[in-house]
């Protein structure tokens, strides 16, 4: 299990700050959640942490080390994301052995099929399936093999960038339960986005409201019905999911 | 009350697809809110689009398709023109794709006018900019000349609508009209809509993937599963849905301050499929 710390991060494109000295302490095993409206920066934290953008001031550590200064296969093999859209994320040409295969290659893994075979079995796909293209599966099936590749490197943390929101509620259920399991199962470390609050209440035990680019309050998962949030802009977003899942 | 939209056995078929999209569906709506839910696929928007004829790749077959006097089965492509954005509009999920990038708002308003009314250009701007004010923005002078990406969902979407109520229409289809805004501003839009389709009493027809929106905003609703109808009931009575289907929907759902139990998942049943939407 590992814990990350992001410190003092600042993001900037040209004269546009859009995130602002974002402070967040996540300890191991922990699943916490980040919520906020569009544009207010959640996902771009995701992205600073992985390094897909990585023009960014301020710290990020994992169990106290320097992401920068890790190799690129120590980084991939502590960290991995799973992205919103199983739609995109998945390249429609390439099956999904070569999807769960290329990282195993790039990263120097060894007895690959065997890892290939346990990530299928761990998200509860067939292995067959790993002879299979994107649009041959649906879009639940395809959520899983995004996690699958995600977790055949064997990481310790995970962001997860809305990994259900373009999901119906049914197959969200059975992503959402997935994703509680493994992490009992391997002692994961989740940071995951969303802007289901009922989402992040089910899935983590503290999560952070951003609006602007900025932390507005971290609270514990209690504070969305005890209504101990100071904030005013966290104050008005679970009242505003309160007030919408129970509205007249 | 007579049914403004009297609809039996709808079914369309895909050309080349092995199976028909929709097939049986049938409902009667008056001057009412009628909600339609399902996932993804099970033919929600299709019903939405059948209705205008907009499937020019599909063949729409029904026993009766009325709107009002019209036959919609039958109307000629002329009559339709006059129908679409006049006595039925529609509104769609994501106002960044469903306003023209290249023109202002404004004008896109009044042009939804200036089609269907014999108006000069200036009686068209002042019905716009009244209709702006109904859909609660402020300084309508000043959001008529902006361009799309100048204003925020919640203001793209309550701009739809100005657009689509502007004609007065008798019915209006929104499609996932909230699917795409934040939570917080989700409900200032619903109520907008909600407020002005009750005030001018105006038939809706909300398509949603989300039960707890057709349960706060809709009288009837109606679930559908692989492009059938597998329940019909009041909006009040959502909770005691018989279908299994629906329930499986119900209880998939994660709620605020819920256990943390494993979420149930849905077990699909052949059955489901059966035409009269069999279930014990």
């Amino acid at each position: 299990m590992k814990s990350i710390s992001i410190k003092q991060l600042s993001v900037s494109f040209g004269a546009v700050t859009v995130l602002h000295d974002v402070d967040l302490e996540i300890a191991a095993g922990e699943c916490f959640g980040l919520v906020g409206e569009s544009g207010s920066g959640k996902s771009t934290v995701l992205r600073c942490a992985s390094l897909l953008n990585a023009t960014w001031s301020g710290k990020i550590e994992i169990d106290g080390k320097d992401i920068r200064t890790m190799s690129i296969q120590e980084r991939c093999r502590t960290m991995q994301m799973v992205f919103q859209d199983p739609y995109g994320s998945l390249h429609p040409r390439h099956s999904i052995r070569s999807a769960l295969e290329l990282g195993l290659i790039v990263n120097k893994v060894d007895d690959r099929e065997t890892k290939m075979a346990q990530a299928m079995r761990d998200v509860g796909l067939p292995v067959e399936f790993l002879d299979r293209y994107p649009h041959q599966l649906s879009g639940g099936q395809r959520q899983r093999v995004a996690i699958a590749r995600a977790l055949v490197l064997e990481p310790h943390l995970l962001l997860l960038d809305e990994p259900t929101s373009a999901l119906d509620v049914s197959v969200q259920a059975e992503v959402l339960n997935l994703l509680v399991r493994l992490r009992e199962e391997k002692g994961l470390t989740y940071l995951m986005v969303s802007h289901d609050l009922a989402v992040v209440d089910h899935m983590c035990g503290r999560f952070a409201i951003m609006q602007h680019g900025r932390i507005a309050e971290v609270l514990p998962r209690e504070a969305i019905l005890d209504g101990s949030a100071r904030d005013p802009y966290a104050r008005e977003l679970i009242a505003a999911s309160i007030e919408y899942e129970r509205a007249i | 009350m007579e049914p403004i939209l009297d609809v039996h056995n709808l079914a369309v078929h895909y050309r080349g697809a092995p199976n028909p999209a929709v097939g049986g569906v049938s409902f009667q709506l008056g001057r009412e809110r009628l909600g339609i839910v399902g996932e993804s696929g099970s033919g929600k928007s299709t019903v939405g689009r059948a209705l205008l004829k907009l499937l020019d790749t599909a063949d729409v077959t029904a026993d009766r398709m009325r709107f009002e006097d019209i036959d919609l089965l039958n109307a000629s492509e002329k009559q339709m023109l006059s129908v679409r954005g006049k006595r039925i509009s529609m509104i769609l999920q994501d106002p960044k794709f469903s306003l023209n990038p290249t023109q202002r708002c404004g004008d896109q308003i009044s042009e939804a006018y200036l089609t269907h009314f014999r108006s000069s250009r200036a009686e068209a701007k002042t019905r716009a900019l009244e209709m702006l004010e109904q859909v609660h923005i402020r300084d309508p002078e000043r959001v008529y000349n902006l361009y799309p990406h100048e204003v925020s969902g919640g203001m793209g979407q309550r701009i739809m609508i100005a657009m689509m109520l502007l004609t007065d229409p008798a019915l209006v289809i929104a499609d996932e009209p909230t699917s795409a805004l934040d939570v917080t501003i989700r409900l200032q839009v619903l109520r907008i809509l909600d407020g002005l389709v009750r005030e001018k009493g105006i038939g809706l027809i909300m398509i949603s993937h989300d039960l707890n929106l057709v349960r706060n905003f809709c009288d009837k609703v109606l679930i559908m599963y692989a492009g059938r109808v597998v329940e019909t009931l009041a909006a009040r009575d959502l909770d005691n849905a018989q279908h299994p289907y629906s329930r499986g929907l119900l209880a998939a759902q994660p709620r605020l301050g819920g256990a943390r139990t494993p979420l149930p998942v849905l077990e699909r049943q052949d059955s489901w499929l059966e035409p009269d939407g069999a279930h014990p």
